[in-house]
């Protein structure tokens, strides 16, 4: 059963009693919450995912819910709280959904050991999977929507799985995080794009969730091989341009950004190295959306 | 209460039989008791279906992780000491893992703990420093707190490794009611064949250590963890002659007969440990009901599934009990009335 399918009174009253269980790729979050921002953003965002059974495996229990102090009516708070326990302290209520958004993100790359977790957008396209490591501000996300906008199929926007036995990339397939100005370039870029309402002031100052496309959704159980490292920065006024980048960089920026590279020895350095050969390499300067996705299109044909 | 985590501590190889609900629920326990790893290597995994069996997987990962950097650090530390005429005994965790014991695999640790003589502890200090470890709390009021009443220098952090290192000089702080002689403790270490500088307890007296540690501690956040590391002691040491003989008498020697006392009864209640009470004195009836009350739940993982009501109230009351039995009554109003004052810490996460 998909989420849309459950009328918004069932979907509401899941999350105030049992719980709604929901997989997004790999994952099953079992979710609760009373608070009306949290359910409206589901339904906005997450209407093509799976909605799973009880007798089935739930791997993250979470619940955003006001926290338990006396701030209920002078400037009310959210908190995530994982099994219980917050493992962040409250942030102001109207970030129930962001917090929402960024407490499973801490979910999986605080405890899928399993996979080698990068901090890494992953976009695919004609089966080969694009990573996009880089630091926040680079860009990273607004080029990740924007691709994802124009047919590349989404894997994740923040967490790139990959999976040590096989260099695959498991794909999350979760709304895209958009901040600040980048809100108002995808509007412009993709006016069809399903955005959640901003929330302003937050520790990433102005964010929105965009929408993945329902293929990145329908298609989020199927692995994508690793076939580009791309760098990205965004620089404003600059030409596009995709410079090769040595793969000794590459593989570093990639180690630069894992969530659990440490963790993972000796396996964890052979698992990017060959996920590195097996990669064309490239450092991407871009300022438009347009040039990038003409530019990204005409690689994946020409591969 | 529904505690698969303690049937699983019990029982490992019957969780290939179980239902997935009561995986999921034996996997939350588990995570939050920080015991996921060690269990892993307890279980046939490829008897488990493959969404509990990734979260197995990924703690070994963790735990392994661990080890390897315990290993380098203790390599670390005793090169360190290397120009310090003295030895270092290894305690708890890294203890477990050089001397080969069965609480080791799977075990995630948090920090080094060494214990060394009162007298070597200036020369030691200085030697780390020289090696790049530094003191981690900069408040006046926290070092003195640290070096006139506490058993350890205030926790040293390495600056490029950020490992932790917690330089003890005896086992109990100085101003509290029990007075374990360290001596006593150096003088029984074992030394470490390959490790000429390091040591670990003898049998009887890591055991202690052990109950000493769990049962006199403020927080409770690995406190089945701990029991089950008493519990594997426990069972391997109480396999050989004269352990159970030599138990209580050293306790009585060491002054902690007490914390011997809860480790039995606790495992045994908890983990079916084997032991012998014999010639040990016991608590009075009264306390050792009112202990029951707490332990008993706090052994619990701290988790919404796996207590009750007075969980909280218990966890609260422990933490005074270890801040009374730390301190007289005048320090620990005046202790308490300072970080009371204190401002809480900043957001820990949510960096990225």
């Amino acid at each position: 059963m998909k989420l849309a399918d459950l009328p918004q009174a069932e979907l509401e009253e899941r999350l105030r009693g049992a719980g709604l269980r929901l997989r997004t790729g790999p994952v099953v979050s079992e979710i609760r919450s009373a608070m009306p921002p949290l359910a409206e953003g589901l339904a906005l965002l997450y209407g093509e995912y799976p909605v799973e059974d009880r007798d089935g495996f739930a791997d993250f229990h979470v619940r955003i819910a006001p926290p338990a102090n006396l701030r209920r009516w002078w400037r009310p708070q959210v908190q995530f709280q994982f099994d219980g326990a917050p493992p962040f302290h409250p942030l102001p209520a109207d970030q129930a959904f962001p917090i929402f958004e960024w407490g499973l993100n801490w979910c999986v790359s605080a405890h899928c050991h399993h996979y080698l977790v990068l901090h890494a957008a992953v976009v695919e396209k004609q089966g080969g999977a694009m990573l996009l490591p880089a630091p926040p501000g680079s860009g990273k996300s607004t080029l990740c929507a924007g691709l994802v906008s124009r047919g590349w199929r989404l894997l994740s926007d923040e967490l790139a799985l990959i999976d040590p036995a096989s260099g695959d990339i498991a794909p999350l397939a979760r709304p895209v995080s958009l901040k600040n100005a980048s809100i108002e370039v995808i509007r412009r870029f993709a006016p069809e794009a399903r955005l959640s309402p901003v929330v302003h002031d937050t520790l990433k100052g102005s964010v929105a969730h965009m929408q993945a496309s329902a293929d990145s959704v329908r298609r989020a159980a199927e692995p994508a091989r690793p076939r580009w490292v791309v760098l990205p920065r965004y620089e404003a006024g600059a030409k596009a341009a995709l410079a090769p980048l040595p793969r000794g960089r590459a593989f570093m920026q990639l180690a630069d950004s894992a969530f659990n590279y440490d963790l993972h020895g000796a396996e964890g350095f052979r698992v990017l190295a060959d996920l590195v050969e097996g990669c064309r390499c490239y450092e991407f300067t871009y300022a438009d959306l347009d040039d990038a996705v003409r530019i990204f299109d005409a690689l994946a044909e020409g591969a | 209460m529904n505690l698969p985590l303690l049937a699983a501590l019990r029982d490992p190889a019957a969780i290939a039989g179980w239902d997935i609900p009561r995986l999921e629920l034996l996997v939350r326990q588990a995570r939050r008791a920080n015991l996921l790893s060690r269990l892993a290597l307890q279980v046939e995994l490829d008897r488990l279906p493959e969404a509990p069996r990734r979260h197995f997987g990924g703690a070994l990962v963790l735990a392994r992780a661990q080890e390897e950097a315990i290993r380098r650090e203790v390599a670390q530390v005793s090169e360190a000491l290397r120009s310090v005429a003295t030895t270092a005994v290894l305690l708890k965790g890294a203890g477990y893992l050089f001397a080969g014991l069965p609480p080791a695999p799977g075990r995630l640790f948090s920090d080094v703990d060494i214990l060394v003589p009162r007298e070597a502890l200036p020369q030691v200090e200085a030697a780390l420093m020289l090696r790049g470890w530094a003191t981690t709390h900069h408040d006046p009021y926290d070092q003195r707190y640290y070096r006139k009443w506490m058993h350890e220098l205030p926790p040293m952090q390495h600056i490029t490794r950020q490992s932790v290192l917690d330089v003890h000089h005896t086992i109990l702080p100085l101003t509290g009611r029990l007075h374990p002689d360290p001596d006593k403790l150096m003088r029984a270490a074992r030394p470490l064949a390959g490790h000429p500088g390091l040591r670990v307890l003898a049998p009887v007296d890591m055991v202690l250590h052990s109950a000493t540690h769990l049962f006199f501690n403020e927080e409770f956040s690995n406190g089945l963890r701990d029991l089950a590391d008493l519990d594997s002691l426990l069972r391997h040491f109480g396999a050989s002659a004269g352990f159970w003989r030599e138990l209580p008498e050293r306790a009585r020697e060491l002054e902690l007969e007490r914390p011997l006392f809860y480790a039995l009864r606790y495992t045994r209640a908890l983990l079916d440990t084997p032991g012998e009470l014999h010639g040990l004195r016991e608590p009075p009836a009264g306390l050792r009901r009112l202990m029951d009350g707490l332990f008993l739940r706090v052994l619990q993982p701290d988790h919404p599934t796996a207590g009750d009501w007075l969980s909280p109230l218990a966890r609260r009351t422990l933490y005074l009990r270890a801040h009374w039995l730390r301190m007289p009554a005048a320090l620990l109003a005046y202790h308490l009335a300072v970080k009371a004052w204190r401002r809480p810490e900043e957001n820990p996460a949510l960096q990225r």
